[in-house]
């Protein structure tokens, strides 16, 4: 589905991301860990086409998408729910729907289809999404992204900020849109979480990628253990 | 009382004008970040290409024709000009309008004259007028009212019921998750450019035989409208129109008790005082929420 190869890029003149190379097969929900700041974030705004790659390749399905700005990457079926939700905010609920459906000639259908998935949106429709719980506008950036029927959905910390029950119910969530058919890159400082519904994870440490494998090898592995999971701390020090 | 009225309509009408150019302000604001202070020009263009017009098309024609060429000049001024200064700063953007309002002002010129022009009356001519609560006006008036109201009303119903309404709010709410949302940012921003283009010109046809056209006009059109725009709310199109209105009767009663001179500056002063009252305008958020996601 995803490939990338040699993908360096960065801001101004400081390199964040240097050469990774990482592939998303069909069906998969892969992971990419990572501790604050090691670049996670930069490499799904390169992925979008938000940051322009300084070099390598973006290949989806085959096709060469390094050069294609956002707004053509969304033809090729592939969506990104940005960092921080980015709902419009003044806008109601359904015009994000529509607005996130732009490129979609079934957006109503896909609109109808997403919105089964999150009742309460439903609810909302007509109300100002600014005016959502915080919850409620992770709902919506993820409903949005649908809306344009994506078959690969970039996700970039969809857990950050919701309350622990909610983070449970998004997880659950994401698995139902896997078995939908939906390829799923999920980036998540949530690595516990992360790890339970991935098949596969990368490491991202300061930009390159230390480590790759299964989700259950990766966190039974005492080095993520120690860094990512929070736990294996007092075994170290005591 | 009758007197009154007369200053009543007189300001609505020419209020109504600064509305459309500060809507047109705001419009391409929201959209592009761009304040733009060649929107008075557009309003002059659209005057004086309808009189040239005029002369071979019948009035209507004439005037649809005029709307069309000046938005698509709007539109190729974001296209060959506007799409490659993105890097600039909001500051180095006015200094930049400034000077291509100037730029028009003097192609126009030379490509009519220094002499005033007027559109014929929409119906009837100088001398007719209509009473309205004891008030002669000239049905012109109306007609100025009358389009404005229907300029107003399409673009909220285009804004607010369109989906390409809708991409260019969410290009305005927030860019980059309109562009992931796939949204071709440039064109929207063009688009901004040709409706706020079209809008002004629309306005210079139907303002044009009360106030004539001159190739002189756009720039106080432009700082008039400015105000308006500030007065509402920066960024908030339909605010604008308050704000106009605002504007448009505090020239209009100045003058009825002070030298016509001072009428600018009667609005100004007016501007001032808001400012320093609220200095977000009547509708216009906090500066602190103006922040962009983006």
């Amino acid at each position: 589905m995803l490939q990338v190869r040699n993908l360096r890029c960065g801001y101004g003149s400081l390199e964040v991301i240097r050469g990774i190379s990482f592939h998303v097969a069909a069906g998969e929900i892969v992971s990419l860990i990572g501790a604050n700041g090691a670049g996670k974030t930069t490499v799904l705004n390169a992925l979008a086409g938000l940051l322009p790659p300084w070099s390598g390749e973006v290949r989806l399905q085959g096709k060469d998408l390094s050069a294609h700005p956002p707004w053509r990457r969304v033809l090729h079926a592939m969506a990104l729910v940005p960092e921080g939700r980015q709902v419009f905010g003044d806008m109601t609920v359904m015009e994000n729907l529509l607005v996130g459906g732009y490129r979609n000639p079934q957006r109503r259908r896909a609109i109808d289809d997403s919105l089964k998935l999150f009742p309460r949106l439903r609810e909302r429709a007509h109300q100002a999404a600014g005016t959502l719980s915080g919850g409620e506008q992770q709902m919506l950036a993820l409903a949005r992204a649908l809306a344009a029927e994506p078959r690969l959905l970039l996700l970039d910390e969809p857990s950050m900020g919701l309350a622990p029950r909610l983070v449970g119910e998004l997880f659950r969530l994401i698995r139902r849109l896997r078995d939908r058919g939906v390829t799923i890159l999920l980036v998540e400082q949530n690595a516990v979480a992360a790890l339970q519904i991935s098949d596969r994870a990368y490491v991202l440490e300061t930009g390159d990628i230390v480590m790759e494998g299964l989700a259950p090898d990766l966190s039974n592995n005492a080095e993520v253990r120690r860094a990512y999971l929070g736990k294996g701390y007092k075994e170290v020090w005591e | 009382m009758v007197h009154l009225l007369q200053y009543v309509f007189s300001g609505v009408t020419v209020g109504s004008i600064y509305a459309i150019v500060a809507i047109g302000f705001n419009l391409v604001y929201r959209t592009t970040g761009i304040l733009n202070f060649a929107q008075g020009e557009f309003v002059m263009l659209g005057g004086m290409v309808a009189v040239s017009l005029a002369t071979v098309l019948p009035l209507p024609a004439a005037v649809a024709a005029a709307v069309v060429l000046v938005a698509a000049m709007g539109w190729l001024l974001e296209v060959a000009l506007f799409r490659r200064l993105r890097r600039h700063t909001l500051l180095h953007m006015i200094i930049i309008t400034i000077g291509l309002s100037i730029i028009i002002q003097e192609a126009a010129r030379h490509l009519w004259d220094e002499k005033v022009r007027s559109l014929p009356y929409f119906t009837g001519d100088e001398c007719s007028s209509v009473r309205l609560f004891g008030a002669a006006m000239s049905p012109q008036v109306l007609w100025v009212l009358g389009i404005t109201i229907v300029i107003v009303l399409l673009l909220m119903a285009f804004l607010h019921l369109t989906l390409p309404g809708r991409a260019m709010r969410a290009c305005a709410a927030n860019p980059a998750a309109a562009a992931l949302a796939g949204i071709h940012l440039p064109n929207m921003r063009a688009l901004a450019f040709a409706l706020s283009a079209g809008i002004g010109a629309l306005a210079g046809c139907v303002i044009s035989p009360i106030s004539m056209t001159h190739y002189e006009m756009g720039g106080s059109l432009a700082i008039k409208g400015f105000a308006a725009a500030v007065l509402g709310g920066l960024g908030q199109p339909m605010a604008a129109i308050a704000g106009g209105l605002v504007v448009g009767l505090a020239e209009s009663f100045s003058v009825s008790v002070l030298p016509a001179a001072f009428k600018d500056a009667t609005a100004f002063a007016i501007l001032l005082v808001v400012l320093f009252i609220r200095p977000r305008g009547f509708f216009g958020r906090p500066f602190a929420e103006e922040g962009r996601n983006a």
